[in-house]
Parts: structure tokens; sequence; C-alpha cells
């Protein structure tokens, strides 16, 4: 099938970044005395990498039920985010636009939002495709961690630097097909200051908060960017 | 809480808030036609998020210590060098990854 395989193609990083983001997690939970289906079952629905991660450690110091809403809110808020940009997209694809809704994790916002398509192609089948693969590999690799993490042969640190590599390599193919800079210059602007303000733990929210605020104000100059080069 | 419904009761809470988050967009602008503005916003919020993403996964980089920082800056400048330059979105994560993995063992 052309759009599994156009998938499987665009998802590569992907599949390295999550399978060892899920062996930590699968080690941390098993360490923790939570089991191999907990991990999975984690995986499989809540899908969300650094709030599992931080779940865990919640749950061994027997955080309350409000206090892990709460952390949840704080840590997926960005995901909010993400939406905005498929609504119209994914309300035409049904049963599968749902999923597509629940799944939309960094990593496949991010592929989805760099795709490019080729011609001829069911570009919602190839995007459905995206996702699925995507939390399979984060439910296969939260599974190798629970079962085997203990006694993988060597030692992979640093392999999880693959998601920062393919974030700024999509930010690299923006760059390029976008007629205006504003997007980027705003939005590096906006994390530096917010990092320097408020430290590493606390910067993203506002720095997201921002970035709507800002592309809001700059309207004007960006759509006229945007249809100089058009005409 | 029984401690057997505990774990259960944790994923499903945390499943709900992120399934919510997720949604909320969709909630939001379901079934009408979406304002211009949500349009503006689709077109150049992706950009803005993924610089911001960049960021973010940098974010716990030390540069205050040694190695200052020095094996992510490198790998990052490698990831950017390659891909402006060979274009292929393989080689450039490969070649960066594998230089991280190199720096933050020999540094």
């Amino acid at each position: 099938m052309r759009e599994l395989r156009f998938a499987v193609r665009n998802t590569i990083p992907i599949f390295f970044t999550y399978l060892f983001i899920g062996i930590a997690f699968g080690i941390l939970t098993v360490d923790a005395g939570y089991g191999v289906l907990f991990s999975v079952a984690s995986a499989f629905f809540v899908f969300a990498g650094s709030m599992q991660l931080i779940m865990v450690p919640m749950m061994t110091s027997g955080a309350s039920l409000l206090a892990l809403a709460l952390m949840t809110f704080f840590i997926n808020a960005r995901h909010i985010f993400y939406g905005i940009s498929f609504v119209e997209r994914f309300r035409k694809m049904g049963w599968r636009g749902v999923y597509m809704v629940l799944t939309l994790t960094d990593e496949t916002y991010s592929v989805l939002c760099s795709v490019q398509y080729d011609p001829g192609m069911d570009e919602n089948r190839a995007a459905f495709c995206i996702a699925m693969l995507n939390h399979l590999y984060w439910v296969f690799g939260c599974l190798v961690g629970a079962c085997a993490g203990r006694f993988l042969p060597f030692d992979m640190t640093g392999i999880d630097f693959s998601a920062t590599a393919f974030f700024l390599v999509v930010v690299i193919n923006q760059w390029r097909q976008y007629r205006t800079r504003l997007p980027f210059l705003t939005a590096a602007t906006c994390a530096l200051g917010f990092y320097l303000l408020l430290g590493k733990e606390y910067f993203l929210i506002p720095t997201l908060a921002a970035c709507l605020a800002a592309l809001l104000l700059l309207r004007k100059p960006i759509e006229a960017k945007e249809g100089r080069k058009n005409a | 809480m029984p401690e057997t419904l505990y774990p259960v009761a944790v994923i499903a809470v945390v499943a709900l808030v992120t399934w919510a988050l997720r949604a909320a967009p969709f909630a939001l602008f379901g079934s009408r036609p979406l304002p211009r503005t949500m349009r503006y916003l689709g077109r150049t919020l992706p950009p803005a998020i993924m610089t911001v993403l960049v960021i973010y996964c940098l974010r716990n980089t030390a540069f205050d210590q040694f190695p200052f920082g020095i094996p992510e800056l490198a790998a990052c400048a490698l990831v950017a060098l390659l891909h402006v330059f060979k274009n292929n979105m393989y080689l450039s994560i490969v070649a960066g990854t594998l230089c991280y993995m190199v720096l933050i063992r020999v540094l």
C-alpha cells in the first residue's frame, strides 16, 4: 500500500526517538513496581512522553488524582495549539479524524507540518498512517523497555537527540517554504526571552501564548508579505 | 483508594486531560466554518511552534558548566549545515545524533 510505505519513510526518525524514550519509560515503570501492562496501557491511552515520564515518580510519591490532572494540564497545554492548524483537515476524516485528534503528539504534529505528499496520493490516508505508525512505535518502545530494558547490551544515552535534530530539520524546511520570516523570529525571541526570565521549567506555555498574541498583532505585515509573493 | 485501582485511575485521568487538550480546538470550532483569524493562525503558528519546540528540546543544556553546551550546539550546527547543503533529512538527523552521542562521551 503506497500511503503506508510513504508514512514509514516519513516517520523513520520518530521510530528511533520513540523507541528510545519508550524504553526509558518502560524501565522507569518496572523499577517503580508497575508492570508491563501498565507501561503498555499508558503508552496506548496517554501517548504523551514527557507526561508519562513525570506521572510515574508522582505515583510512587502517592500524588492525588487532582494533582495528576493539574500536572497533565500544564505539561500538555501546548497540544491546544497543535489542533488549530488541522481543524478543517481532521474534521473531514470521520472516525479517522477523531483518532488523529487524540494522538496528536509533538512528533506527529511536526511530521504532518512538514510532510510533502506525493502527487496523486490519498493524503488523508497517508496522514492517518503517519499517526498510527507513530502510536505503534511508542507502544512498542514502552513494551520493549518494560520487558527487556534492563538487558539491553548497549548504552543508548543521547539517542533522544534525534527528536531535537528532527524538529530542527522541520524548521529548516519551513524556513524554505514560508514567505515570511516573522513567525520564526517572533518565536525565537519569545522563547529565549521567557527562558531567561522564567527558567527552563516554566517558559514553554507563556512562550506559546506570547507567540499567539504576537502573531495576531503582526497579522497585517505577515499577510502583506504572504500576499506579495503570491501575486 | 484500593491499591489496584490507583494505576487504572491515574491512566484514565491523565489520558482524559490529554485528550481534552488535544480536542479543544476541534470542540471550539467543530462544525462551524473556520473564522479567518483561525485560518491565519493555522498557517502561521506551525513555524512558530516548531521553532519553540527546538529551543524547548535544548532547555536542559548546561551552558554554565563544562562542556558548556558544546555537544548540543555542535550537533545542531551539523544538522543545520548538512540539511542546508545536502537537503537529506535522514542524513542530517543520523549524523547530528551520532555527533551528539560521541561528543557527550568524549567531552
